[in-house]
């Protein structure tokens, strides 16, 4: 992965020494909130409801060992002993103390991470893929991309104050497991008619208040026009997003008000004039960006331990079903690390958990860690006759359990227990409907199913994309929380449908009751997920069961 | 007529714990909601928030506060403030632990 250079080190040095001396005035009142919040945001430092959040970037999700033990000495030293891992590959804490964070961010700096532009009118951690680099079905691993983007938006001097935050996410591979639809740029690698990787480029997805699915701009980028040509999108919406109206100031209104097409002849206008100046420079810092990123020397070693395992464990066997995804190379396997223990808060681990990681990527996985936007942990690259080390280990430390794409892996942002933002609460509603499916017993039998839960309309928990997504809002003070259905994150992207009127707090559990023992008695047997059912039906025979009232009284 | 006043208490985030503060009687910041000067009509209300306003290098973002007074316990009236005044509801942290 990639390894800070002496440019790096000093830039980050030096942007911590700056902020160390704003906060200092800050504190002495040389400078007024107004003047110091811009700075402390282009930090990555919010002011929740309780207490001070600082939002750490995981460029494209990828850590080392080391990075995770320095996350969890942070949690230790400076906050509650845990951190909280977000649906943008970020991890927040929630209860620094002003004085303490430009402490905070020199110990990130020691290992190479950062909080600069996780906040703020600017392009934002670039997200990718958290299979990158070991996935079965991928063209080319996409984080050379993103790293390469995540030099060229750092500090960029024009893209600063953009009219609105901006996103990109890139995936390598046909199944796309980054959102790349729901973003303001998406890059998806496909190869051209010659065989050549390239992007198809997708622009002015985003959720939100407005949810729109991304369009095509080009459907094959030659890989060594990217920067200038994510130059020339970014820079087209800079001088035409809207500037006027907050709400409607991201690139997909830009793109829907102007239209696909003037905004394709725009960027096309725009690329011609900037791709002379890209004379190359950025493609020879992209290939000692990719040397980084060299597949690890994968061992050769019987698998056999794994097969006996296999066999004669049940819990771990149902494990491996679950969490272990297929890697490239057949005797490795992909490691989910669920960090939804029913019941949990999602997205959560304690530093203890975070070691418990860091020393299992050590010693049994090359070194390497992801974040998955799902708020789980991943490891990479694990040779088979490691998995039963790894998962008794887990095991001990709260970490095995076997949920991943279950109804108890939940998306579910802060919601109304830290956000400021927030209109209802996210968390205790993850937890009581985790809770009561796994009290059934039906997790595994529901079989795969996506719950997304947001606490407010902004969509932090991707409800839109959610099989079910719950979005809580404030009616007439009390808690209110709208359930959608068939939405979709994939490659086959769909904003979800509305169901119909909203469920108070202790009536959404029972909702979401109802609407899973109707996909049990719909589905045409068990290999029909929730998503085939919904889509084969519609939404007609849900609606009657999450409202069985309206239905009784038609009649 | 005009509608009735709801009392109010003056609340913003410490400086540099980023907790909740209520500014109380003596014009302190307090920590604990049970703390706070409830303020009964608009123009004290108004008054005691300009004030605080013109203390930003102690608290941030100072705003009122709807409350009731029950047999002199102050209640919230809207579920943010109960949250605010207490913690989180998935772990005990926060001032429901803090204030014990």
């Amino acid at each position: 992965m990639y390894q800070y250079n002496d440019f790096d080190r000093d830039f980050l040095a030096e942007r911590n020494a700056q902020f160390r001396a704003q906060v200092e005035r800050r504190i002495d009142g040389s400078l007024t909130e107004d003047e110091f919040k811009p700075l402390r945001l282009m930090n990555g430092l919010y002011l929740q409801l309780h207490a001070y959040m600082l939002r750490v970037a995981i460029p494209y999700g990828t850590l080392n060992g080391g990075q995770m033990r320095q996350l969890a000495m942070i949690a230790d030293r400076w906050d509650k002993g845990y951190g909280h891992f977000t649906t943008r590959q970020n991890i927040q804490y929630n209860w620094p103390e002003l004085r303490d964070v430009p402490d905070m961010l020199d110990a990130l700096g020691e290992v190479g991470m950062h909080a600069i532009q996780t906040s703020g009118n600017t392009i934002r951690n670039v997200t990718a893929d958290h299979f990158a680099g070991a996935a079965a079905d991928e063209i080319e691993d996409p984080r050379p991309t993103a790293e390469l983007l995540r030099q060229w938006s750092t500090d960029h001097p024009e893209f600063q104050f953009l009219p609105r935050k901006f996103k990109i996410a890139v995936t390598g591979s046909p199944n796309d497991r980054a959102v790349t639809k729901a973003h303001d740029i998406g890059l998806r690698m496909v190869r051209n008619d010659a065989g050549e990787p390239g992007f198809e480029v997708i622009i002015g997805g985003g959720l939100g208040r407005t949810p729109m699915v991304g369009k095509v701009l080009r459907e094959f980028l030659p890989k060594a026009d990217l920067l200038p040509y994510c130059e020339a999108i970014v820079s087209v919406y800079n001088l035409l997003g809207r500037r006027d109206n907050k709400y409607k100031a991201r690139i997909k209104i830009t793109v829907h008000e102007n239209g696909l097409e003037t905004i394709h002849d725009l960027v096309e206008e725009r690329f011609a004039l900037l791709r002379p100046q890209f004379k190359g420079v950025d493609q020879e810092m992209l290939a000692g960006i990719e040397a980084q990123f060299a597949a690890p020397e994968f061992t050769t070693a019987s698998v056999a331990p794994f097969k006996d395992a296999y066999h004669h464990d049940p819990v771990f066997r149902s494990w491996v079903d679950t969490n272990i995804t297929k890697h490239r190379n057949d005797d490795y396997a992909i490691v989910s690390i669920s960090l939804k223990s029913q019941g949990q808060t999602p997205g959560d681990a304690t530093s203890e958990q975070m070691r418990v990681m860091a020393e299992l990527a050590e010693e049994f996985a090359h070194n390497e860690l992801r974040i998955s936007h799902e708020q789980n942990v991943i490891l990479p690259h694990v040779h088979k006759s490691n998995l039963p080390a790894i998962h008794a280990k887990l095991k001990e430390n709260g970490l095995a359990t076997a949920n991943i794409g279950l109804i108890s892996d939940i998306i579910a942002c802060p919601g109304m227990d830290y956000c400021a933002l927030a209109t209802a609460r996210s968390i205790p509603v993850a937890q009581q409907i985790a809770t009561r499916f796994h009290e059934l017993k039906l997790e595994h039998e529901i079989g795969e199913l996506k719950i997304k839960i947001s606490g407010c309309i902004n969509a932090c928990g991707h409800h839109h994309v959610g099989h079910i997504g719950i979005l809580g809002l404030d009616r007439a003070g009390v808690e209110n929380y709208q359930i959608t259905l068939g939405g979709d994150g994939s490659e086959t992207a769909t904003i979800g449908e509305r169901a119909g009127p909203g469920f108070a707090y202790d009536e959404i559990v029972p909702a979401v009751e109802r609407l899973i023992y109707a996909y049990l008695d719909l589905r045409e047997g068990e290999d029909e997920t929730f998503l085939q059912t919904y889509r084969r039906l519609g939404l007609a025979p849900f609606k009657s069961a999450l409202y069985p009232e309206a239905k009784a009284n038609a009649a | 007529m005009s509608k009735p006043f709801t009392p109010k208490v003056v609340t913003a985030n410490a400086l540099l714990e980023g907790d909740v503060v209520y500014l109380d009687a003596t014009g302190e910041w307090a920590r604990d909601l049970q703390d706070a000067d409830v303020l009964e009509d608009q123009a004290s209300a108004e008054l005691k928030l300009l004030e605080a306003e013109a203390r930003s290098h102690e608290a941030v973002g100072v705003y009122l506060a709807d409350v009731v007074l029950k047999d002199s316990y102050i209640e919230t009236t809207h579920f943010r403030e109960t949250f605010r005044a207490k913690g989180p509801s998935n772990y005990a942290h926060g001032k429901q632990v803090e204030l014990k």
